[in-house]
């Protein structure tokens, strides 16, 4: 498989754009469930979905593809950054790379960068703490007779600190401009650009991008300014 | 690797009233030398001039001078051949869209502006000497497998014989428009050929004569291009900007899709 993945030029661009898509895939899950918070509802709405999406079998297996994938698309994509680079090997005394593209597009490696060391945190705030260390707030909650999680507790506690919202803020910011880009390219790279469909595709990678990176944005802010309850 | 070398050489032609321009030209020696920018100033540029035109005012008076001329890869110089390959201030071809060097003009150009020269930059395209760079890369991906088998022995078909819905046939046309200039390689920031590749590929993808041997050709083209230490494209999209016959990137992702289709047959 690992040869089928990396055997040509074309492969590589197929993997990017497979894990790619499956990433946003997730992103729009994640997004979903995360918007709970916005239910008012003390975060009981949230915290079910939580539960379930941390016991459910089929979703913690899903996990592990999730964590492949995004490993899969890290390594493609160091691996396609690194070879262009070398095509590239000598560089122009003078060059005007805006006139003919845009910095979001040549800037993919760098915007995933900054996206991975969000997610490190990211991971470190949640994630490792609900599999492994603990939560560090009010650590259960008792919802429809089931002791679960209180998550949304964890997460009001972590985004008491400004510094944090703004951390959360620039992996938004990052994964907007890298979504700009990686949307539309994704499907340019399985083929799928031709004629209105392209422009139909720009387009709806361009909304998907704002709604979901604001949405995103909008969670720490909201817990922040205490505008969820 | 781009240090500045000043070498100060006034030109003056017969012309009155014209342009004043320093020039900063990448020289180099050979394939082997180190080569570097090298700034001249030229006097009297008619704006009527082309940019051809006007490297041939420089060199005629470098020869004058005993010095070595620039070397630049240009022979048509209407725009079809695609030999002409300059990186006009910071943009292949120069500042315009959809024309090649040979037909920009010197009125896109005013008095005392500065104007830098260089080589195609990519690994798949080595400098030969000043301006002209080697692109029989090229050639070796058309060789792979840009073209149609037909047996000429006698009864040849008419190729007007055959139908062809008018859709793919404008489509199959716009693709042959490509005149192998590389300047989508030399503006992509990975060195990609994949404008170039796509346009090849499509061009015949796209016409009945080219079907029987389509998952050949592109898997074939795609390994050559891959071999010649061409990049791999980002869809970053510069290429079609830059291309001076304006092809598009739906081209490459055509290519792509024949790609997939001749692995997914096996
Ligand atoms: C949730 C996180 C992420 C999502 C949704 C995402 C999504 C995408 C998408 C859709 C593409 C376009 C694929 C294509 O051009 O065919 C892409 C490209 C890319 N991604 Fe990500 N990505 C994420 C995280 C990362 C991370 C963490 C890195 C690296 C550290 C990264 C590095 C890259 C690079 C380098 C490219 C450009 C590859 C190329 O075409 O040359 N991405 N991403
Ligand atoms: S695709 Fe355009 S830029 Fe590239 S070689 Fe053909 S004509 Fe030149
Ligand atoms: S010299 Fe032929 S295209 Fe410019």
């Amino acid at each position: 498989m690992a040869k089928g993945i990396f055997k040509s030029s074309l492969t590589k661009k197929y993997t990017m754009a497979a894990t790619g898509l499956f990433l946003i895939s997730f992103l729009v899950v994640h997004a979903s469930i995360n918007a709970m918070i916005f239910f008012n509802d003390g975060g009981k709405t949230f915290n079910e979905w939580g539960h379930f999406m941390g016991t459910n079998l089929i979703v913690r297996t899903m996990e592990i593809g999730l964590f492949a994938g995004l490993i899969l698309h890290i390594v493609d994509g160091l691996v396609l950054f690194f070879q262009n680079r070398a095509a590239r090997p000598v560089a122009y005394a003078y060059e005007k790379p805006n006139a003919s593209s845009k910095w979001y597009s040549r800037s993919m490696a760098i915007l995933g960068t900054l996206i991975l060391f969000f997610l490190i945190i990211h991971l470190k705030d949640f994630w490792l703490k609900t599999r492994i260390t603990g939560l560090t707030g009010e650590k259960h909650v008792f919802v429809n007779g089931v002791w679960m999680e209180n998550l949304y507790s964890e997460m009001r506690l972590v985004f008491t600190e400004l510094w944090v919202v703004i951390v959360y803020l620039l992996g938004c910011f990052s994964l907007f401009w890298h979504l700009l880009h990686g949307f539309r390219s994704a499907f340019q790279s399985l083929g799928w650009n031709q004629g209105q469909y392209g422009q139909i595709i720009a387009f709806s990678g361009d909304a998907f991008s704002v709604f979901i990176s604001a949405l995103f944005a909008s969670m720490p802010v909201a817990m922040y300014l205490n505008l969820v309850h | 690797m781009t240090t500045l070398k000043y070498n100060h050489v006034v030109i003056n032609n017969n012309m009155e009233n014209g342009m004043n321009l320093t020039l900063k030209v990448w020289r180099q020696a050979n394939a082997e030398a180190q080569g570097q920018m090298t700034e001249y100033k030229l006097g009297n540029v008619s704006p009527d001039m082309s940019f051809l035109e006007m490297m041939d005012v420089l060199n005629d008076g470098l020869i004058r001078k005993g010095e070595d001329p620039v070397t630049f890869d240009h022979d048509c110089r209407e725009g079809i051949c695609g030999m002409c390959s300059m990186f006009i201030n910071g943009e292949a071809h120069g500042p315009n869209r959809g024309v090649t060097t040979c037909q920009l003009h010197m009125r896109s150009f005013k008095d005392g502006d500065t104007i830098y020269i260089e080589p195609w930059r990519s690994a798949g395209f080595p400098v030969i000497k000043d301006l002209m760079v080697d692109r029989s890369a090229f050639d070796r991906i058309q060789q792979a497998g840009g073209f149609v088998s037909v047996n000429t022995s006698g009864r040849t078909l008419d190729a007007n014989a055959i139908p062809v819905p008018k859709a793919d046939a404008d489509k199959a046309f716009d693709a042959a428009t490509c005149i192998g200039c590389g300047a989508c390689v030399a503006t992509c920031p990975n060195g990609s050929a994949m404008l170039f590749v796509g346009a090849k590929v499509s061009q015949f993808a796209l016409l009945p004569q080219g079907h029987p041997e389509r998952h050949d050709r592109v898997e074939n083209m795609v390994k050559q291009m891959d071999a010649e230490g061409f990049g791999n494209c980002s869809n970053i999209g510069a290429c079609e900007v830059k291309c001076p016959k304006s092809i598009s990137i739906e081209n490459i992702a055509r290519m792509n899709r024949e790609y997939m289709a001749a692995n997914l047959k096996g």
